[in-house]
C-alpha cells in the first residue's frame, strides 16, 4: 500500500495514524505540508485529525480550500480512496466530498473518552475485517463531532448503506446515552456513494496496540493494508 | 541619537511605587544608572526586579534544595531542566504557576499558563510529549468558584488539545483557604537528545537577534508585577494583565522551532514569557555576558501606534528570541515562513554589557545588565516557624458512623472521588504514545515515541499536611511524588517544584517556605530526587487570607521497557499485601476532617530511610513481574486505596480482620507513610521475600468478587463504591448525576 498523510498548520494527530500504518504495512507512509503536490501512484490518502487553522473560522473550513485539496478531489474523482479522521472528517465535509455537518458536540464541552462503535457497512476498504455488527471501541476526542444532516440525505445515506459506523453502548444498541456528541441517528463515519472516502469522528488509530490499550481499531488498517495488499 | 528623556523625579518616584519598587529597590535604580529613568528604564526595572522574575524572596532558602546527580544535565536556571534517561535522550520538564491569572480570567489565565510553560520546554530543543497539572480550588460552593473550575479546566483542554500534546496526569484538591485564589500549576515534559539542549546563554559580537512568532500587542503589559501582589476586591481591573492565549501559533511555533533546531543555525533561544521582551533580552546577553541593542520599530506589532514602554513590557503569547549565527538569517526566515509565523531582526549583540533599545531614532533605555541582576533586591526575611502540632491519639478518636459509611462518604469527597469529569475534557491519548491513562496507575506512563523507553510523569502535594507541619509537608510531598513513580515501576529520576505561597512579608508565610524547602531537601537527598527546575508563586492571598501552603512537587521517572509498567487495577485472584507499617495515623487525616469534622494534628511523619528502603523494594518486585498491581496509600489511608484499586476494574476483595493494637476506624483510614498495596500470585512468597530484605509487609486479603468484605457479612458493593466516586464532579458542575 502506498499511503500519503496530508497536515495542513494545526494538524497534530499525524504521527498517531502513521504508527497505525507502519504497523499493518511495516512501512512509512508519505508525508506531505499542504504545500506540496500529491505524488502519482498513491492508494491511500488520510486526513489526520488535529485544529488545522485553529479551527477559527469553522472546523476544516479553511483547510478544504488549501490548494492540495484540489488535488485530493481530483484523486477521489478518480477512485482514489481517502480517509479522514476527526479534523479530517471535518475536512471532507467542508471540501464536499462527504454530505452533512458537524457541529458542536450537543455537551457543549469537549470529550475526551472511549465510545463504542457497531459497523453498519463490511466489505469496504476500510471496514473488511470486521462483520456488519461487530462493535469496537476507539477514543474519541473532538469539541465538534455531532454529525448533523438533513432528513433527505440521512436517508440516502442509509438507504444506499453510506453509514460506515454507529455509536452504541456496551450492548450493541444505538441509544442515546452511547451518542455523546449528539449526532443524528448515532452517526460517527459516513461513506462516499463509490464507498472509496470515508470520515469518521473517533481515533482507530489510538488503538492498535496492546500496551496503549487495546487493539480495537487495527481491524480498519488491516482492512486498508489487504485492499491494497499488491501495491 | 539621544540618551533617554529621564522623567520627572517626582513623578519617576511614584510611578516606581505604582510599579511595586520599594523606595530602597527604587533608590538602587537611581545609583546603577546615575540619574532618574526613563519611563521604559523603569518599566524594565519594576519588572526584573519583580517577585515573580526576581525571585527576592525565596532564593535564599532555594538555594538549600539539593540540584545535582550524575544525571542532571541541566539543573535550575534555565528556561527548563533536563535529564539524561538513556539511549541518548534527554527529559525536558518544569512546572510553572498561572494562579493569579486564573483568577481574573479562568479560561485565558489557565490556557495561557499551559502555553507558558510548553514554550519553557520547547525553547530547550525538546518535543513536548506530555502535559500535566496540580489544580486546587476553594469550596465548590464558594462564589464564583464553579465558573472558575469550569473555566480553567476548559483553559488547560483548550490549549493541550489543541497544540496536540496530551494532558496525563494531574492532581486536584479543594479547601476553603482557596476560596480567593486557586492555584494553576501547569507541567510539561519534552523529549530531546541529550547532545542537543539549547540555552538563552547568548554569544558573539554582532550576531543578529531575531524575533519569531505572533506580533505584539498591548496584552499583559505588567503581568509580571500583577502576579507579585496580594488580591484586593479591585481586582477585576487587573483583567487587561491577562494575556489571550493563541494555542494554534503555539502549534507552528512548536514546529518551526524545531526544525529550525535541527538545524545549526540557532547560537541561544529564549521565549518571552513574563515581562516578554524585557527579560528574554535581558537574560540572553545577561547569561552570555554580552550586551544587546534592540531597534523596537522592528518587532512585527499587532496594534498602532505602541510605546517602547508598550513594546517591552508586553507579554503578548507565543512569541521567542533567538540569537542565530551570523548569515543564517534567510535559512531561518525560509522555515518561519513556512509555517506562517512573524520573523524579524530586531537587534544584534554587543560587547558594551548594556541593553540598549531604540525607537523612532530615539533611545528609549541605556541600563547596564550586569547590575540589573547582581543588584537584583535579595531579601533572607523573618521567619516565624508554625507551632508543633499535637499528635493525636487514635484511641481517643472515637468512630462516629462505622467503617463501611466512612469508606462510602470518603470516596465520594472532593478530594477523593473520581476527576473523570475533568480528564474527559482533556486529550489525553493525542501522539498514540499513551500507555497508562488517568486513573490506570499512580504516575501517567508516556511511551518515547520509536523507543521501548516511557517516562512515569506525577504532580503531589498534600497541603493540610504542609500548613500543619512545613518540614514534614515538605518531605511528604517530594515522597508522595517518588512514591506514585515507583509504585509504576519506574526508576524516579528528578522533580520540578512549584512553590505557591502566600505574602512573604508575613514571618509566618516565610517561615512556611523556609521549613517547606528544608523538608523538600531531606526527602530529595534521601530519594536521590534533585531538583532540576522550579517556579515561585508568592502574594498568594486574597484580602489577607493565604493559600495554604502548597509546594506542588512534578516528579519524572523513566522505565527502560514501556511494557514493565503496571497499573493500579484490581486483578482477579489475586493476594494483596500490604508494604509498609501501620500504626493508624488519624493526624490531618482526610477521615478526620470528612467524617470526624476536625482539621486537626500534627501530619504523618516520613521516615525517609523507610520510604527508600520500602519503595525500592516494591520497585525491584514489580521489574522482576511478582508484582500484578501497585496502588500507594495516600489519602483516605488503606481502604481508599483498596477501593481506588478495586474501583478501577469492579473487582472486590475479601480483607483479613485487622489487627488488635490499632482501632479497626485508624487502621483502615490512617495516613501512614511510606506504604503499598500490592497484587501478587503468592502473598507467603512476596512476605518471605520481603522480609528477608528487612521490608514490613503483611497480607491484606485475596481479591475477585464484586464485593469489599470486611468480615463476614460486612461487604460494600464495588459498583455502589463507583457510582457514588462518579457522581461527585458532575453532580457539582452540572447538577446532574454520573
Amino acid at each position: 500500500m502506498k499511503a500519503a498523510i496530508i497536515t495542513f498548520p494545526g494538524t497534530n494527530r499525524e504521527r498517531d495514524i502513521r504508527v497505525a500504518l507502519k504497523r499493518v504495512t511495516g512501512r512509512d507512509p508519505v508525508m506531505l505540508f499542504h504545500r506540496d503536490a500529491l505524488p502519482a501512484g498513491l492508494d491511500l490518502v488520510v486526513l489526520p485529525g488535529g485544529f488545522s487553522y485553529g479551527d477559527y473560522l469553522r472546523c476544516g473550513a479553511m483547510a478544504a480550500q488549501s490548494p492540495i485539496m484540489r488535488d485530493v478531489r481530483d484523486f477521489a474523482a478518480r477512485g482514489g480512496h481517502v480517509l479522514g479522521v476527526c479534523n479530517g472528517f471535518q475536512i471532507l465535509i467542508e471540501a464536499g466530498l462527504l454530505p452533512g455537518g458537524l457541529l458542536r458536540n450537543a455537551t457543549l464541552r469537549f470529550l475526551s473518552m472511549d465510545c463504542r462503535m457497531r459497523v453498519e457497512r463490511a466489505g469496504t476498504a476500510f471496514t473488511s475485517r470486521w462483520q456488519k455488527g461487530a462493535t469496537f471501541r476507539a477514543p474519541m476526542a473532538h469539541g465538534d463531532g455531532n454529525y448533523f444532516a438533513d432528513d433527505a440525505t440521512l436517508d440516502r445515506l442509509e438507504g444506499e448503506g453510506l453509514v460506515a459506523f454507529r455509536y452504541v453502548d456496551d450492548r450493541g444498541e444505538a441509544t442515546a446515552a452511547a451518542n455523546r456528541n449528539g449526532s443524528v441517528r448515532n452517526i460517527a463515519g459516513i461513506l462516499s456513494p463509490n464507498l472509496r472516502v470515508c470520515g469518521l469522528m473517533p481515533h482507530p488509530e489510538d488503538l492498535v496496540d496492546d500496551l496503549m490499550g487495546g487493539t480495537d481499531g487495527l481491524p480498519m488498517f488491516e482492512s486498508l493494508a489487504e485492499a491494497f495488499a499488491t501495491a | 541619537m539621544t540618551a533617554p528623556t529621564p522623567l520627572d523625579p517626582a513623578r519617576a518616584a511614584q510611578l516606581a511605587a505604582e510599579f511595586g519598587l520599594k523606595p530602597e529597590e527604587y533608590d538602587r535604580v537611581l545609583a546603577i544608572l546615575g540619574r532618574t529613568p526613563s519611563l521604559t528604564e523603569l518599566g524594565v526595572f519594576s519588572v526584573m526586579w519583580s517577585e515573580h522574575c526576581s525571585y527576592k524572596s525565596s532564593r535564599v532558602w532555594l538555594r538549600e534544595l539539593p540540584t545535582k546527580a550524575p544525571w542532571v544535565i541541566q539543573g535550575p536556571g534555565e528556561n527548563a531542566g533536563v535529564i539524561a534517561i538513556g539511549d541518548g535522550l534527554a527529559a525536558v520538564f518544569k512546572m510553572e504557576s498561572h494562579n493569579h491569572p486564573s483568577w481574573i480570567e479562568p479560561y485565558n489565565g489557565a490556557a495561557t499558563g499551559v502555553g507558558g510553560i510548553l514554550r519553557d520546554v520547547f525553547t530547550m530543543g525538546a518535543r513536548p510529549i506530555a502535559n500535566l497539572n496540580a489544580l486546587r480550588f476553594g469550596s465548590p460552593d464558594a462564589p464564583r468558584m464553579k465558573q472558575i473550575i469550569d473555566g480553567v479546566v476548559r483553559g488547560i483542554g483548550g490549549y493541550g488539545n489543541c497544540v496536540g500534546v496530551p494532558t496525563v496526569g494531574g492532581e486536584v484538591n479543594f479547601h476553603p483557604a482557596y476560596n480567593g485564589n486557586p492555584l494553576v500549576n501547569a507541567m510539561t515534559v519534552g523529549i530531546a537528545k541529550a547532545d542537543r539542549i539549547f540555552t538563552a546563554a547568548a554569544t558573539g559580537v554582532g550576531n543578529p537577534v531575531v524575533y519569531v512568532g505572533s506580533k505584539t500587542g498591548r496584552d499583559g503589559i505588567h503581568g509580571a508585577t500583577m502576579s507579585s501582589a496580594e488580591f484586593s476586591a479591585d481586582s477585576e481591573e487587573k483583567r487587561p494583565t491577562v494575556q489571550i492565549g493563541d494555542p494554534f501559533a503555539e502549534k507552528l511555533l512548536i514546529e518551526a522551532c524545531l526544525e529550525l533546531m535541527a538545524t545549526d543555525a540557532i547560537v541561544a533561544i529564549q521565549d518571552m514569557g513574563a515581562a516578554g521582551l524585557t527579560s528574554s533580552g535581558v537574560e540572553m546577553a545577561g547569561k552570555g555576558g554580552m550586551g544587546v541593542e534592540l531597534v523596537l520599530d522592528n518587532v512585527p506589532q499587532r496594534e498602532e501606534g505602541m510605546t517602547a514602554y508598550e513594546m517591552m513590557l508586553s507579554e503578548s503569547q507565543e512569541r521567542m528570541l533567538m540569537v542565530l549565527k551570523p548569515g543564517r538569517e534567510a535559512q531561518a526566515e525560509a522555515i518561519f515562513t513556512k509555517w506562517e509565523l512573524d520573523f524579524a531582526v530586531i537587534g544584534h549583540l554587543t560587547d558594551t554589557g548594556r541593553i540598549v533599545i531604540r525607537h523612532k531614532g530615539q533611545i528609549e533605555a541605556d541600563i547596564p545588565l550586569a547590575p540589573l541582576e547582581s543588584e537584583a533586591p535579595l531579601y533572607r526575611r523573618p521567619t516565624e516557624d508554625t507551632p508543633p502540632q499535637p499528635e493525636l491519639d487514635a484511641g481517643s478518636i472515637p468512630d462516629p458512623i462505622g467503617i463501611e459509611a466512612a469508606l462510602m462518604r470518603l470516596v465520594s469527597c472532593p478530594d477523593l472521588c473520581s476527576r473523570r469529569w475533568i480528564w474527559d475534557q482533556y486529550d489525553g491519548l493525542v501522539n498514540g504514545q499513551t500507555v497508562k491513562r488517568p486513573g490506570a496507575a499512580d504516575a501517567a506512563i508516556v511511551r518515547i515515541e520509536d523507543h521501548d523507553r516511557a517516562l512515569a510523569m506525577t504532580t503531589d502535594c498534600t497541603p493540610r499536611y504542609v500548613v500543619a507541619d512545613p518540614v514534614a509537608g515538605g518531605a511528604q510531598a517530594v515522597a508522595e511524588a517518588w512514591r506514585n513513580i515507583t509504585a509504576t515501576g519506574a526508576l524516579p529520576l528528578a522533580i520540578t517544584d512549584n512553590m505557591n505561597f502566600g505574602n512573604p512579608e508575613k514571618p509566618r508565610i516565610m517561615g512556611q517556605f523556609a521549613g517547606a524547602v528544608r523538608g523538600m531537601a531531606a526527602a530529595c537527598t534521601a530519594l536521590d530526587f534533585p531538583v532540576i527546575s522550579g517556579n515561585v508563586s508568592l502574594y498568594n492571598e486574597t484580602e489577607g487570607r493565604p493559600i495554604l501552603p502548597t509546594p506542588a512537587i512534578g516528579g519524572v521517572g523513566v522505565l527502560e521497557d514501556a511494557r514493565q509498567a503496571i497499573g493500579l487495577g484490581m486483578p482477579a485472584g489475586a493476594d494483596l499485601v500490604l508494604v509498609g507499617t501501620t500504626a493508624g495515623w488519624l493526624g490531618q487525616s482526610l477521615w478526620l476532617r470528612e467524617v470526624g469534622g476536625r482539621e486537626e494534628g500534627a501530619p504523618p511523619p516520613v521516615d525517609l530511610a523507610a520510604e527508600r528502603r520500602n519503595g525500592d523494594f516494591v520497585r525491584a518486585q514489580i521489574l522482576a513481574g511478582t508484582v500484578r498491581a501497585c496502588h500507594d496509600c495516600a489519602d483516605g489511608g488503606l481502604l481508599v486505596t483498596i477501593a481506588e484499586m478495586a474501583m478501577e476494574t469492579g473487582i472486590g476483595a475479601t480483607l483479613s480482620p485487622t489487627p488488635d493494637a490499632v482501632p479497626p476506624h485508624a487502621f483502615w483510614f490512617g495516613e501512614d507513610q511510606g506504604r503499598y498495596v500490592v497484587a501478587v500470585a503468592d502473598a507467603a512468597a512476596f512476605i518471605a521475600t520481603a522480609t528477608a530484605a528487612g521490608v514490613p509487609a503483611t497480607r491484606l486479603g485475596h481479591s475477585g468478587g464484586g464485593d469489599l468484605v470486611l468480615a463476614p457479612g460486612r461487604s460494600i458493593s464495588v459498583a455502589a463504591l463507583r457510582a457514588a466516586n462518579e457522581a461527585t464532579l458532575p453532580a457539582l458542575m452540572e447538577g446532574r448525576s454520573a
